[in-house]
């Protein structure tokens, strides 16, 4: 990987507080792979997270950094957008933040398919509350508050931006370097709603409890359920029960939300004269 | 005159309008340079949003419906900070939700106005009736120790003017300021001359030279308390957190951070009352009674004041403008010199304890309190006036 992704990172923060076999550092590197390859400007890019261990990215991150309220970074991130369409803004959440609390702000920024790039860390869990359960928690899943297996059905977060009206839809796994460094370069260079679901593990508050092993065991986890799309699709209806399909999962071309705007302010003016 | 894109925009010119005090905030917003509104309809401040939205986009500004208040108020502290003056407007239910967004706003230091014009509550209560008992809230809402400015008109030129004033204190002191109207002031019409910007002192934030760029911290205490704020995009590459920080912009989890940070909040404002605190009143200096009030309520207390005295009643009154930071040399001062403070709100007492905390026993303090949606007239107020002279 011969992208130097150093300059992109305030090395004086380093090292992180991410738990050992965290995957948030993996994604975010392979994040800063994929946006070194996009060549966006440095300087013209705004991060934006919100709380949650996946929220501490911005710290790290040598960029403009904005880190919010839990849930609401995609709010701040639309006034940033509007404000000045010549940025490039990326959101950083987990599945907590961008799904249980932010859920809301997330299908309203897909509907409007703003040009924002959105990477959602799904961990399965709230890492930095200890344990709790996510929207993304799977059905049956132990977890602090489903101490008897839990009974909510999880989301498809990339059904539900894809028809919420994001105009790309991506979804990769820490285990899986080469194709996430893609999707992130892809992801960077769309224009409209961006959504990246990024698997990672927290083994601390998720593996452990629910016996899936260390770090390494997830890993393989991905391994064995997390298979290109192309792949997915080929297979029969009950082979497919247990994966997970990703890649690039869906791409379309839609007139983005500030460009529409710049029309609004065209016709005002005209109606002035 | 030129937009932030550069493109020429038209001078606005002074003229006379009729206006509510909803239209006042938009027509006031615009002289004081507002380029960026985000909010969500709700009774009685919809009329604001309509008017951004109508006349944003012709001035090469933005408006944007979201799809709540915890969204509005992010998105304006966003666009603040990519350099916009930024604007968002509600009521109470709508102010309940921004209360956590607006604690953010405070510790990354964002420049912007949030309207609330008051009506009933708790709850839904009477969404058309007016009411002044969001104080508290304004002052409180969101959660921890904080700064605040809210103000508080009480007729459509005021409200053209506080408009005006809040924006250039948001910009000044790098907070987000309240501005507070009621029903009555939102909805009441009045002819008002709205002037143009050239006639007006309108303030910008500091900004960082490009220069300041190589060691650059964006949240230095400087001699002002205020440090100077770049646009995103302009290459700071700085950070801000809601987490306590140092002048870095970074948390370190030093005890000794959140203290000098919140020092240094509460000093921007505590060291500049003078220019903040804004009260009119109208005392001839053998005052027994004076009315206090804020908002419409000043309308009756001032209507009640003109015919006590013109009953030979040794009566006078103060208009509070700036509801936070509270008055509170001034009414200690006041309290040493007269018998009696009457207090009139829409509210079943809230700003009265300020009063009450300030007098410190030095004058009797009487409040007439309406919570049901209707106002309090100027008989009532006089009746008190008579009571206790
Ligand atoms: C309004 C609010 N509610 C609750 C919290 C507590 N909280 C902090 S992080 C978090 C969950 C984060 O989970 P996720 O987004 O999945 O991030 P992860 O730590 O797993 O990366 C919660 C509930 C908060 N900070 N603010
Ligand atoms: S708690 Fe989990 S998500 Fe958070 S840093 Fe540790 S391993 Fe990562
Ligand atoms: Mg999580």
């Amino acid at each position: 990987m011969a992208e130097d992704i150093n300059r992109y990172l305030r090395q004086d923060k380093l090292p992180h507080i991410w738990c050992p076999g965290c995957g948030h550092g993996t994604i975010m590197a392979n994040m800063l792979r994929g946006f070194a390859r996009s060549r966006l400007d440095q300087d013209k890019t705004v991060v934006v997270s919100g709380i949650g261990c996946s929220g501490r990215a911005t710290g790290y991150l040598d960029f403009d950094t904005l880190h919010v309220t839990h849930g609401r970074a995609l709010t701040f991130a639309t006034g940033i957008k509007m404000a000045n369409p010549e940025l490039t803004v990326i959101v950083v959440t987990g599945d907590g933040d961008g799904a249980a609390i932010g859920g809301n702000h997330l299908i309203h920024a897909c509907r409007r398919n703003i040009d924002i790039k959105v990477v959602l860390f799904n961990n399965s869990i709230y890492g930095m509350t200890a344990g709790q359960f996510s929207p993304m928690t799977p059905t049956g899943a132990t977890a602090t508050t489903a101490p008897y297996g839990n009974i909510d059905q999880n989301f498809d977060l990339c059904e539900l931006t894809r028809s919420a009206g994001a105009t790309f839809v991506a979804r990769g796994a820490a285990q899986q370097p080469r194709q996430l460094i893609k999707i992130f370069e892809k992801g960077f260079a769309h224009r409209g709603l961006t959504f990246i679901e990024a698997i990672t593990q927290c083994p601390v508050n998720y593996g452990r409890r629910n016996k899936l092993g260390g770090a390494r065991d997830m890993l393989n986890w991905q391994k064995e359920h997390i298979i290109n799309q192309t792949k997915y699709e080929s297979l029969a209806a009950e082979e497919r029960q247990d994966k997970i399909p990703s890649g690039i999962l869906y791409q379309d071309k839609r007139e983005e939300y500030t460009e529409r705007y710049e029309k609004v302010i065209a016709s005002a003016r005209g109606s002035e004269n | 005159m030129k937009n932030k894109a550069g493109d020429k925009i038209k001078e606005n010119q002074a003229r006379i309008m009729l206006l509510q005090g909803d239209e006042a905030v938009v027509e006031g917003g615009l002289v004081a340079g507002a380029s960026f509104f985000a909010g969500y309809p709700i009774t009685p401040a919809s009329e604001i949003a309509e008017g951004f939205a109508e006349k944003l986009p012709a001035l090469g500004g933005k408006f944007i419906q979201m799809e709540d208040e915890i969204a509005s108020m992010g998105c304006v502290i966003g666009a603040s900070l990519a350099g916009e003056k930024a604007i968002t407007a509600t009521s109470g239910p709508g102010f309940s939700l921004k209360q956590e967004n607006l604690g953010l706003g405070i510790m990354v230091e964002a420049p912007c106005v949030v309207v609330n014009v008051q009506r009933v509550g708790p709850s839904t209560g009477l969404p058309t009736s007016p009411s002044q008992g969001d104080v508290m809230q304004a002052r409180w809402g969101t959660h921890g120790d904080h700064p605040i400015i809210a103000l508080s008109p009480s007729t459509v030129k005021e409200t053209i003017d506080l408009t005006i004033k809040s924006f250039n204190m948001a910009e000044k002191y790098r907070i987000p300021v309240i501005l507070l109207l009621d029903e009555i002031v939102g909805h009441m019409r009045e002819k008002v001359r709205i002037p143009s910007a050239a006639e007006v002192e309108i303030v910008e934030r500091k900004r960082p030279r490009p220069e300041d760029r190589e060691e650059f911290n964006p949240y230095q205490e400087t001699e002002d308390h205020i440090p100077p704020m770049p646009d995103y995009g302009q290459g700071f590459r700085y950070h801000s957190t809601g987490l306590f920080h140092d002048k870095t912009g970074f948390p370190r989890g030093k005890s000794e951070d959140a203290r000098l940070l919140m020092d240094r909040l509460m000093a921007k404002i505590d060291e500049n009352l003078d220019d903040i605190i804004l009260l009119e009143d109208d005392l001839k200096g053998d005052e027994e009674v004076v009315v206090l009030s804020y908002g419409s309520t000043a309308r009756s207390a001032i209507s009640a004041v003109t015919r006590a005295r013109q009953e030979g009643l040794k009566a006078g009154w103060v208009k509070l403008m700036t509801v936070w930071p509270f008055a509170e040399d001034y009414v200690a001062r006041l309290a040493d010199r007269v018998k009696e403070i009457v207090v009139p709100e829409l509210n079943r007492g809230q700003l009265i304890g300020e009063v009450e905390r300030a007098a410190c026993g030095q004058a009797g303090i009487s409040g007439i309190h309406r919570y049901d949606g209707t106002i309090i007239p100027p008989d009532e107020i006089l009746d008190k006036i008579k009571e206790v002279s």
